[in-house]
């Protein structure tokens, strides 16, 4: 084994564990001789997780994936995925004598003849909305602090997978009962297919099985939703639990902590007990929400017709972006050679998505083609200690979340009486400068932390206690922080040198870039690699630090005769105790 | 102090300190309040119409009242005003008919107190009776849509089956014509240039039946011709059992669709699971005290 | 590391106690402040005090009580309250004017949930020990002799194989398998005819994406009534929403003719709005000055954008705006397009009078009712 396993940490608790000879021993025993656990689960039984909210996010989609799981089994026992028309005669009053699918009826006697169904139905939406936005934010978590840099990059892509997979499953899953709010996305999934060029007829025919809406849809939709996605879902959430089983969750920078070591609260008891606790609470809350709070009352939609249409029809939260897009997009169409494209739905619901979710999956990539940094890392980056990174993000998130906006057009016009005639304009040209302020103010705003953060470590923290000199002038008292704070602080890395690198110069690899490609490329990368470090604030090196020092030991011994005594700095850390002691004369 | 009129001395006394308790003035207040509305009540003249009145004189009476409060815009004899760049201040009322105006003025739209988009609904100005007198003068303009009697649009002499397919039959042509612009459960939508589908939660049945009939504002007009009275009855019907039925999976979230639901999502949702585990992981809290630790 | 020999100069990182030479040979500081190491730990209460443990123990004990009870509750909601009379009507039970059987069900299903959750945490938190422990890492990568051993048995599997030598054998496997593609593809085609198919032998009445029902002298009908119209019942203002007769038609066996898939395509094709404006409104497309009858047009219901039924009309502007993606079409001006992300204007139905004074169409649409797709061919259509 390459596993060095001589630091593992042992218990420090006092309870030995003595030999019991009991039934559960005896069970183990039987258990082990056939499967050979033991091996495994005396490596993980007390595997160390380090401790941080920001680290139960990815939980939470985790959870709410086990919650979607057991709730849409108990749909399944009830809901039938036929299209075949029937005539409700059921308990709902206002649809009686009207005709609808098979699968809308199963959706109403859910809702109105199965005790527990109407909840069951609504705790299953709210866990399929929490599992693909706790998805989003623990993907920006992740970036942020760095978290997607190697060895991790695979992780990262199949963590975006995920994200897409559970978007499609979501879909999927609303459009089941056939309602006409539904039946409405599904009808604009139609014009998306239909929309490609050369295969667009033979997709969309295909996939209804012929015409628009035919009756094939909604049993096929069922097989996608309940077995080939969710059976994707449960093979890349295990490789994704596994790898990180693996590398061993990250951490934050801070006192004792190395990149060679994981500091934290071992699986059994604490993690098992946090992580299980955190299972029921999410599943606690989303039944709570389940039966408070009112989620897709299909009845009130009705059965799905193609001839009718509600106002206020968008899709789910997480595809209204693609939606903002196509209600944004001008309405631009090319007809030539006696055929159609039709680049007003095109653009922005095939290209667009697919472009930024290429983007999303490759980014940990590109990053590390950008900074050449081949190194493993397990500790975290404060986000503004890579201002670029962050940065971009963010103007990712702005003009998501203006396309996100713009998907609820009409909803903003009707509640802040706004035209959507002049939200549309504004969009149009707010996703494209939206982002871009984003970033600039983003970036500034990291770097100007990152000054912040080196005014600390170099000449301490304000302290808000204002010191006046015999001549008048007022001053603020500064003490120095705590070893703790100040090494957490510069316990990052360094930026390479970017500006006394060559444009054209050697890459990542020492070779000599040669070729019109190659040579713009390497153009190309220094100028993103300036982008990326040039503007940074560095933290202090020994000198600097020596000099701090000196200055606020200088300060000190100014201001000490004024007090009555030596003030060492240490007042308000915890370094010592202060009782008896007087920072000012008169005290 | 005594004296004959010692009684007097005592009560004036007593009286005197009262008067200068802080309550005697709040007390001379509500007297003199009390004093005046009755007295007003009393005396002023009624504008009620008395409901024998003939419809002549109703309409006079509603001219006089139309010139006061919408002539301005609509005209001395409601024939509309047009500004000098040819758009419109009031459009002609010849032809709207007793429905639109009772539908506009008992909604509070008119008179419409500022230019917009559109006129929203505001509290009533005026009495029922005149609107009455205001329906009956414009519908004297010229032949329009009559307000509705209330049989036109009650359910009264149906059996209970019939009924259930008068609301099954209305959500259908609900369905079909009004929530695309209402949405469907009424709550409203989003039209061109700021305007909008108002929310029906609260509009009266025989408000409703005067808009299908007259196309107010924006509205299209459902004449008879192309939504029957019977079919009005029904899409009215319906709209009353959604507003009767209870909210069978909880607090409805305002039924305007995906988008507060998505809201509701985040904001509780997503907000109280990153609440708890900010508290899950957060350092407990710490003694100063030390312990012996046994033997490791 | 052992394989970084290729990146750029060494940057100070875990092992940072040496000094390297960077690009303009000034010295690379070594980190300003060194790591103290894990703080000493400090003690909770519940450690150093038993009567803080015990009281957290009963704590979390009566979290644990607590979800019980809601449990319980669960089980007496379930059976105390009705969601459809018992089965007959709908006397729902209601609190608060919501549904109570939801409610009851999901407050005491959340609590349960949630108290023993709330328990299992403040066990963790208050009383299992929370001294920090230290494991160490491992390079995720293996070490160079598992690599080597690895790449000697390949190589040693892949030689037994012969596949390198014998380069007949490896490409024909490579075709076989390769070939089989083409079976697994082929399997899928009969997921649903092309529209080529459905054109040359239509299942139904209007197949196809270049027709609908519509047809020569078929009346326009209400919408879910299903009652035809003759002009004079449209008045200026007018906005119907309609459909073809067929829609509604009852054959001669009792049965309607359309059903299932057939009705539900007519309908996603056929359905059309009626406007009445006055007839100087209108300003007809060219070749349509007949289409139109005193004033009352006829427009597709299916948005050209992605095929949403629109009946959002303006009355006074007379434009048509369809909910989804806010496309707004003249009505006026042969619905072109005045906003929105559609492009094409929506096909007009040709209308005229038949001899009972019913409205009723001159023929089908002039062009593919709907969506945009490759093969349609917009220079044939007769509107621009």
């Amino acid at each position: 084994m390459s596993i060095d396993t001589s630091k593992v940490a042992t218990t420090n608790s006092t309870a030995a564990i003595a030999s019991k000879p009991n039934r559960a021993g005896a069970l183990a025993e039987w258990a082990d001789d056939r499967l050979g656990l033991a091996t495994l689960a005396k490596k993980n039984l007390r595997k160390v997780f380090p401790d941080h909210w920001s680290f139960m996010l990815g939980e939470i989609a985790l959870w709410s994936f086990v919650v979607l799981l057991l709730s849409g089994v108990f749909l399944s026992l009830w809901f039938t995925p036929s299209m075949g028309e029937t005539t409700y005669e059921g308990t709902y009053a206002q649809l009686r004598g009207i005709q609808m699918s098979e699968a809308y009826a199963s959706a109403l006697r859910l809702s109105f003849d199965v005790r527990g169904g109407l909840l069951m139905r609504q705790i299953h939406h709210w866990a399929a909305m929490l599992f693909v936005g706790s998805m989003m934010i623990h993907l920006l978590r992740v970036f942020f602090t760095g978290a997607h840099r190697k060895p991790r990059e695979l992780n990262w892509a199949i963590g975006a997978l995920l994200l897409l997979l559970g978007t499609l499953e979501g879909f999927t899953g609303y459009s089941l009962p056939d309602d006409l709010l539904s039946g409405t996305g599904i009808r604009a999934a139609d014009g998306f297919l239909k929309s490609q060029p050369v295969i667009g007829t033979y997709m969309s025919f295909l996939l209804f099985g012929g015409e628009f809406p035919g009756d094939q849809i909604i049993p096929r939709l069922f097989i996608i939703h309940v077995l080939l996605i969710p059976g994707l879902l449960l093979a890349l959430i295990t490789a994704h639990m596994l790898l990180l089983v693996y590398h061993k969750h990250t951490q934050w920078p801070g006192p004792g902590r190395t990149e060679q070591n994981v500091v934290g609260f071992p699986m059994l008891p604490v993690y098992a007990a946090k992580a299980g606790g955190f299972f029921f609470i999410v599943f606690g809350t989303t039944a709570l929400m389940g039966g408070l709070l009112s989620i897709n009352p299909v009845w009130k939609f009705g059965p799905y017709d193609p001839s009718k249409v509600t106002a206020g029809s968008q899709p789910d939260w997480y595809m209204g972006w693609p939606d903002g897009a196509l209600r944004i997009m001008p309405n631009i169409e090319t007809h030539i050679w006696h055929h159609t494209i039709s680049w007003n739905v095109l653009l922005p619901i095939i290209v667009l998505p697919s472009a930024m979710f290429g983007l999303l999956l490759m980014l940990p990539f590109i990053e590390a083609w950008i900074t050449g940094d081949k190194r493993d890392h397990h500790l975290l980056q404060r986000p503004r200690n890579a201002p670029t990174r962050t940065a971009f993000m963010v103007s990712l998130i702005t003009m998501y979340g203006l396309f996100w906006a713009a998907g609820g057009n009409d909803i903003i016009a009707i509640r802040l009486h706004l035209s959507i005639n002049q939200i549309t304009y504004f969009m149009r040209a707010a996703v494209f400068i939206g982002p871009a302020i984003a970033f600039f103010i983003t970036k500034r705003w990291c770097i100007s932390l990152q000054r912040k953060d080196n005014e600390d470590v170099l000449h301490g923290y304000e302290t808000g206690i204002i010191m006046r000199s015999p001549e008048g002038g007022y001053s603020e008292r500064h003490l120095p922080l705590s070893e703790e704070r100040a090494y957490k602080l510069t316990a990052r890395d360094r930026d390479p040198d970017v500006l006394g690198e060559l444009e054209g110069g050697p890459d990542a690899n020492g070779v000599e870039p040669h070729g019109g490609l190659a040579a713009r490329l390497a153009g190309v990368r220094h100028r993103l690699r300036k982008l990326m470090y040039a503007d940074n604030v560095q933290k202090p090196t020994v000198h600097e630090l020596d000099e701090g020092h000196h200055h606020a030991e200088h300060e000190h011994e100014l201001q000490a005769p004024m007090e009555g005594h030596a003030a060492d700095g240490h007042q308000f850390d915890g370094h010592h105790l202060v009782e008896g002691e007087k920072l000012r004369a008169d005290d | 102090m005594t004296s004959p009129l010692g009684f007097l001395n005592r009560s004036a006394g007593r009286l005197s300190r009262h008067r200068r308790r802080p309550i005697a003035g709040l007390l001379l207040l509500m007297l003199g309040l009390v004093l005046t509305g009755t007295l007003y009540a009393a005396f002023a003249p009624s504008s009620t119409a008395d409901s024998a009145k003939s419809d002549d004189e109703l309409a006079a009476q509603g001219r006089k009242l139309f010139l006061v409060g919408c002539a301005f815009c609509h005209g001395q004899n409601g024939e509309g005003v047009s500004t000098q760049d040819g758009n419109q201040l009031g459009p002609s009322l010849v032809g709207v008919g007793s429905a639109a105006v009772d539908f506009q003025v008992g909604t509070g739209r008119m008179p419409a107190v500022q230019p917009g988009a559109q006129n929203p609904t505001k509290p009533v100005t005026y009495t029922d009776d005149e609107i009455a007198a205001l329906a009956a003068y414009v519908a004297s303009l010229g032949p329009g849509p009559a307000v509705p009697d209330p049989s036109d649009y009650s359910l009264a002499g149906l059996s209970e089956k019939e009924r259930e397919e008068a609301v099954a039959r209305g959500g259908q042509i609900f369905l079909t014509n009004c929530t695309a612009c209402h949405n469907f459960a009424g709550k409203g939508g989003a039209m061109p240039r700021g305007g909008y589908a108002p929310n029906l939660s609260d509009t009266s049945a025989k408000h409703i039946y005067e808009a299908l009939l007259t196309g107010p504002g924006q509205m299209d007009t459902f004449s008879n011709g192309n939504l029957s009275p019977e079919e009005k009855r029904d899409v009215i019907a319906y709209l009353y059992s959604l507003r009767e039925q209870p909210q069978y999976g909880g607090f409805d979230l305002g039924g305007m669709g995906p988008v507060s639901e998505g809201l509701f999502a985040w904001i509780v949702g997503i907000g109280s699971l990153v609440g708890f585990a900010t508290w899950i992981a957060a350092h407990t809290a710490r003694s100063s005290r030390k312990k012996e630790e046994a033997a490791a | 590391m052992s394989d970084d020999h290729n990146h750029l100069p060494e940057l100070p990182g875990d092992d940072a106690l040496d000094a390297h030479t960077g690009h303009g040979g000034e010295l690379v500081p070594e980190e300003p402040i060194a790591n103290p190491g894990l703080p000493e730990h400090e003690w909770r209460p519940t450690d150093v005090d038993p009567n803080a443990e015990k009281r957290a123990e009963r704590q979390v004990a009566g979290l644990f009580a607590l979800s019980a009870v809601c449990a319980v509750l669960f089980v007496v909601s379930y059976f105390a309250f009705q969601i459809n009379g018992g089965g007959g009507g709908q006397t729902v039970d209601t609190v608060f004017g919501l549904g109570a059987s939801n409610v009851a069900l999901g407050a005491s299903l959340g609590f349960a949930l949630l108290f023993i959750g709330i328990g299992l945490i403040q066990w963790a938190r208050k009383l299992m020990s929370d001294h920090e422990i230290v494991e160490m890492r491992h390079p995720a990568r293996s070490s160079d002799e598992d690599r080597a051993e690895t790449l000697r048995v390949l190589d040693l599997g892949v030689e037994e194989s012969g596949i390198t030598r014998r380069p007949l054998i490896r490409n024909s496997l490579l075709g076989a398998v390769g070939i089989l593609l083409a079976p697994a593809v082929v399997m899928l085609k009969d997921l649903g005819k092309t529209n080529a198919q459905i054109e040359a032998n239509p299942p139904y009445p209007g197949a196809g994406l270049e027709h609908t029902v519509w047809d020569t002298g078929m009346r326009v009908v209400r919408d879910v009534v299903g009652t035809p119209i003759r002009p004079g019942d449209l008045e200026i203002g007018d906005l119907l929403n309609a459909e073809p007769e067929i829609v509604f038609e009852v054959g001669d066996d009792g049965k309607p003719v359309l059903e299932g898939v057939s009705l539900q395509v007519a309908k996603s094709k056929g359905a059309v709005v009626l406007v009445r404006m006055d007839p100087d409104d209108n300003k007809p497309g060219p070749g349509r000055e007949n289409w139109a009858v005193d004033g009352i047009l006829c427009y597709s219901k299916i948005c050209t954008h992605v095929g949403c039924p629109i009946s959002l009309n303006e009355r006074k502007t007379h434009h048509l705006l369809c909910p989804c993606h806010q496309s707004t079409f003249d009505l006026a001006d042969a619905a072109k397009v005045v906003f929105g992300p559609a492009a094409r204007p929506l096909p007009q139905l040709p209308l005229m009078v038949n001899d009972e004074g019913y409205l009723v169409a001159q023929s089908d649409f002039k062009e593919p009712v709907g969506p945009s797709y490759w093969e349609r061919d917009s220079q044939q259509s007769t509107s621009k």
